[in-house]
């Protein structure tokens, strides 16, 4: 448990010592949401009904850009090595850095969402439900995004083709978050599709750990 | 862990070689045979369907074609799995050599769907669907896969890396299976293992499975053709390879 | 003498595709045993080391610590192994404490480290950020950890690089001082006189 608080608390420190740099996937986020209806010129109806899968999938696409800190720059300096043989498990060790790595990326994204939403023309009784269903998908998206990492962590170049490899996977975590977000401003109930979020959130946060901490032994090799 | 004799075979690449040598011709022999029987029995023999007519034909190549896709990701998922906690070469050349045609028979699952969808659902492709979607993601694994083992200098580390991401990925294969059952879809649910028996008549199962077990052989076939080029690529100047082209010369 | 070997090297063999970099390696090596690895460079010093590690596999053969292999050490039993290679571990936007006192928790270290900076003249640097650091004092902070980590192999990979006449000085002592106190060291070195003792053991690759 201390090498988890170890790990968590370094990674949090290291990303906040660069704090203009956990602004980028947020600013990104902005421009591409912004992008969507200069490219549309949509009226206030379609907006609204374009806003629920613009704004998941923007915030999918701002989530990648944090990739590097995960373990390349860990990779770089020796870090990686040196937690790959210390006395602590390496999927503790993951489990930490991709929870550090949800809180210092996605939340922020998170948070960002219900802003957007409302010059969207959401109706506000939606928010919450979007809201929620994005914090249920961050973990699986989390530790999707540290499986990309991870597998290309070996690679002297790995940045473009994680995104091949992780987008596909976050298919279902889009069609269930959406399909909540939509039956929330439908007025119907969502649990259905949170409830699968939080199933996916559960599995993927407990095997998803032993698949990364296994890429990363090889991916070092 | 004691193993059994045939296990320690099977990671011997000459004896896999001439296994392969001496299985194909008849596989694919077989195979194609029965594809072309099932081909037209299914394409002009077979009764129209009383619902979609001559359109429904599609049966006869579109299923057969998913789960072959399927089948060969699971190949590729136990291959890779076995070449990662074993260490067998060999394995890692199956799993290598499943992938392209595992894509390919996935590829042509979706656009068979594709043509079957547009008269019977009204729509070429439908966004929403889960069995759709999934397969889709099948074949997104596939391609994932190839292009992360086009990444890596080393084949070694290439084979162990992507070993990983098989594995991971063979979940996808129960969820497109089951996705009919769990989710409202445009696809009806499984016709030949509910309960109570096919719900087809005769006359149109035995084309289905004709089909079935035509595609299947052919797909052991290209996989056993393909692992045959593999192994010759790996093993490179070994001499049992050399002993090979000598023999095979003229 | 080899009964009380605890890292053991069995018919290693690394190849690098068609090249052989070395083969047929064996060594026992007990404790209060000292191992100097020379050769050229890209003789396979650094692939060696990783492998005792347990961080790379070779080609053939294998490497036991304490009769398990080293790359299926259990999480507990690698606190007895300590590896610096040619990078330092350090987090550039961390300071030097900071990135100490990392490295200590995640061993399971208690000790307090001002002694040990002391000892390296680090403890005017204590609180600088590592980017500010020069390459040979980021060298002593590797030193510091690897005396903070109180494991009983220690696999050092060039461990003088950077470091003045001191520093050198120092690092020998202390390699010194662990191997009489019942450790083992295994040193990639291009100065092998600088730590040979009696009784070292040399491998010599090609």
């Amino acid at each position: 448990m201390s090498a988890f608080h170890a790990v968590f608390a370094r990674d949090l420190r290291v990303a906040f010592r660069r704090w203009s740099e956990l602004a980028h996937p947020l600013i990104f986020f902005l421009i591409v949401v912004a992008l969507f209806p200069l490219a549309l010129s949509p009226t206030t109806q379609q907006l609204r009904e374009v806003g629920t899968g613009v704004l998941w999938v923007a915030a999918l696409l701002s989530s990648l850009l944090s990739l590097d800190g995960l373990f390349r720059s860990d990779a770089d300096d020796g870090s990686l090595e040196q937690l790959l043989l210390s006395p602590a498990p390496m999927t503790i060790t993951v489990l930490a850095k991709v929870a550090a790595h949800a809180l210092v990326t996605l939340l922020p994204l998170i948070c960002l969402v219900p802003v957007t939403a409302w010059s969207y023309n959401m109706p506000s009784a939606a928010l919450p439900t979007m809201a929620l269903a994005l914090l249920l998908a961050a973990p699986t998206l989390s530790v999707f995004i540290a499986l990309g990492a991870a597998l290309t962590v070996g690679l002297r170049r790995g940045g473009s083709i994680v995104g091949l490899l992780v987008l596909p996977l976050t298919g279902p975590l889009l069609i269930f978050g959406t399909r909540a977000t939509d039956l929330s401003i439908n007025g119907e109930p969502p649990t259905a599709p949170l409830l699968f979020l939080a199933a996916l959130a559960v599995l993927a946060v407990s095997l998803g750990p032993v698949a990364i901490a296994a890429a990363v032994k090889v991916g070092l090799e | 862990m004691k193993l059994p004799r045939w296990f320690h075979q099977l990671g011997s690449p000459p004896y896999v070689y001439r296994l392969a040598e001496r299985l194909s011709p008849w596989l694919g022999g077989l195979g194609c045979g029965l594809l072309a029987v099932g081909t037209v029995w299914g394409l002009v023999i077979a009764p129209p369907d009383y619902q979609q007519d001559e359109v429904y034909r599609i049966i006869y190549i579109h299923p057969q074609t998913a789960y072959v896709g399927m089948m060969a990701y699971v190949i590729m998922a136990v291959a890779a799995g076995v070449g990662f906690v074993w260490r067998v070469k060999l394995a890692h050349a199956a799993a290598v050599s499943a992938a392209p045609i595992g894509a390919w028979f996935t590829f042509c699952a979706l656009c068979t769907g594709a043509i079957w969808g547009k008269p019977t659902w009204g729509t070429y492709w439908q966004w929403g669907d889960p069995r759709i979607m999934f397969e889709a993601l099948l074949l997104f694994l596939f391609l994932g896969y190839l292009a992360l083992r086009g990444a890596f200098d080393d084949r070694d580390k290439a084979d162990r890396v992507t070993a990983i991401l098989a594995v991971v990925g063979v979940v996808n294969v129960p969820i497109v299976h089951y996705s009919v059952e769990w989710w409202n879809s445009l696809h009806q649910t499984s016709t030949l293992l509910s309960e109570g028996g096919p719900a087809m008549t005769s006359d149109m199962l035995i084309p289905f499975l004709i089909m079935f077990a035509g595609f299947t052989l052919a797909f052991s076939w290209l996989l056993l053709r393909r692992l045959q080029a593999e192994i010759i690529e790996r093993e490179g100047n070994a001499r049992w390879i050399r002993e090979l082209a000598v023999e095979g010369a003229p | 003498m080899t009964d009380g070997a605890l890292l053991r090297g069995r018919e290693l063999a690394v190849w690098r595709g068609e090249h052989c970099l070395f083969e047929q390696l064996h060594f026992d090596l007990g404790p209060e045993q000292l191992a100097l690895l020379v050769g050229p460079n890209g003789s396979g010093k650094t692939t060696l080391l990783r492998i005792l590690a347990g961080l790379a596999l070779p080609t053939s053969g294998g490497v036991t610590w304490k009769g398990i292999a080293v790359h299926e050490l259990a999480p507990e039993d690698r606190a007895d192994v300590a590896y610096r290679g040619h990078l330092e571990a350090l987090k550039r936007d961390l300071t030097v404490a900071e990135n100490l006192a990392f490295h200590a928790s995640l061993w399971g270290r208690k000790t307090k480290f001002d002694a040990i900076l002391a000892e390296l003249k680090l403890d005017k640097a204590a609180h600088m950020r590592a980017r500010n650091l020069s390459a040979g004092q980021r060298r002593r902070v590797s030193l510091a950890m690897l005396r903070l980590s109180g494991a009983k192999l220690w696999l050092l990979d060039e461990p003088t690089t950077n470091l003045d006449s001191e520093g050198r000085a120092l690092l020998v002592a202390w390699t010194r001082e662990h191997v009489a106190g019942g450790g083992i060291a295994v040193v990639a070195t291009h100065q092998p006189d600088e730590f040979a003792t009696r009784g070292a053991l040399m491998i010599e690759l090609q």
